[in-house]
């Protein structure tokens, strides 16, 4: 996506620089959300204020609502199909693949060390054994982060 | 509850909680079938393969795709924007103090541990895509297709070889499309 980002807002537009756009994208993964919308939502946010924002989120999310939309109800028409059962057989092989392939860029992307392992298998035993809300699991690893912060035991 | 509601608040959770991009919505994906009778487990596998091969964000894609199979169009668009609504809120009010929230130690010591957690939650999330639509035979119990899953994980490392690591994933989920059809799966 940030290759993109860069062709249309930095060389074709000029609407952001390069460093403000890589400052953007930062901030972007440090921000709840899509990281590719929180940065059409700055750079909008930026040019022309809360107008702007809005503006730029829609234009980023409408693609997705049409386009998905269309082929959603495509597929959920021709499922019974036999071909199309066929294909989707095959289909799930690579979405397993693909998925695997996220989890593998993932985990070398956000574990940085010993700490992070154990915390991303506690993650994963809870989500597993116990009926604790995801989002729960999200907070209780930001508070330990900020706990294991205060006692001097991360650098960050 | 009314569904469009149901569709506000839940995405509008997923938006806030899920920290790291796109695939940190899928836990969030999987969870919502316990709970709602809009999709089920296994056709969380068709989101993905739609999402993943078309152009924009795989985590907009799917909250489409999602609240498309709950209540429509208009359900999609509702799970779409709600999804989008928390960043458009936190960025609106970062923006101003975007140099000191970016450096901020709280901030920065707890998204330090919310990645790797949410990877575990991704790595949950992914067992349960395979027992899905690999783990389940036809009557819905557990089965180990072991040609499949040495297929699968084949086509992984196929992905991985540098020269293939730029393709599409549409192009892997059209050829999965013509070796299923081929080989009737």
């Amino acid at each position: 996506m940030l290759p993109m980002l860069k062709y249309e807002l930095v060389q074709k537009n000029n609407w952001v620089t390069e460093d403000e756009l890589l400052d953007y994208y930062a901030v972007g993964q440090c921000t709840p959300g899509i990281i590719a919308v929180n940065v059409a939502t700055f750079v909008g946010f930026k040019r022309k204020g809360i107008p702007g924002a809005i503006f730029s989120t829609l234009g980023m999310i409408s693609p997705s609502l049409i386009i998905v939309s269309i082929l959603a109800m495509f597929l959920n028409q021709f499922l019974s199909n036999e071909w199309v059962a066929h294909a989707v057989g095959g289909i799930k092989l690579i979405v397993c693949a693909l998925m695997l392939n996220t989890v593998v860029t993932m985990a070398k992307k956000s574990i940085k060390n010993a700490i992070g392992w154990i915390v991303c298998a506690l993650a994963f035993l809870l989500a597993f054994f116990t009926p604790i809300p995801t989002v729960l699991i999200v907070v209780l690893a930001g508070a330990f982060g900020i706990i294991m912060y205060k006692a001097g035991k991360l650098k960050v | 509850m009314n569904v469009y509601l149901a569709l506000f608040i839940e995405f509008f959770q997923i938006g806030l909680f899920a920290i790291g991009g796109g695939p940190a919505t899928i836990p969030f994906l999987m969870d919502l079938p316990n709970r709602y009778d809009w999709y089920t487990v296994a056709d969380v596998t068709n989101m993905l393969a739609v999402s993943e091969s078309t152009p924009g964000p795989i985590g907009i894609n799917m909250a489409t795709y999602a609240g498309y199979n709950a209540a429509g169009f208009l359900g999609g668009l509702v799970a779409t924007l709600s999804l989008v609504l928390p960043s458009l809120i936190v960025i609106v009010i970062v923006a101003k103090i975007l140099d000191k929230f970016s450096k901020n130690m709280y901030v920065k010591s707890s998204f330090a541990m919310i990645r790797p957690a949410v990877t575990g939650l991704i790595a949950m999330a992914v067992y349960g895509i395979f027992r899905a639509s690999l783990f389940t035979d036809a009557n819905g119990n557990f089965h180990f297709p072991v040609l499949l899953f040495i297929a699968c994980i084949g086509i992984y490392g196929l992905m991985n070889i540098k020269k293939l690591k730029k393709l599409h994933p549409a192009f892997w989920i059209l050829c999965g499309a013509i070796v299923g059809i081929i080989f009737k799966l």
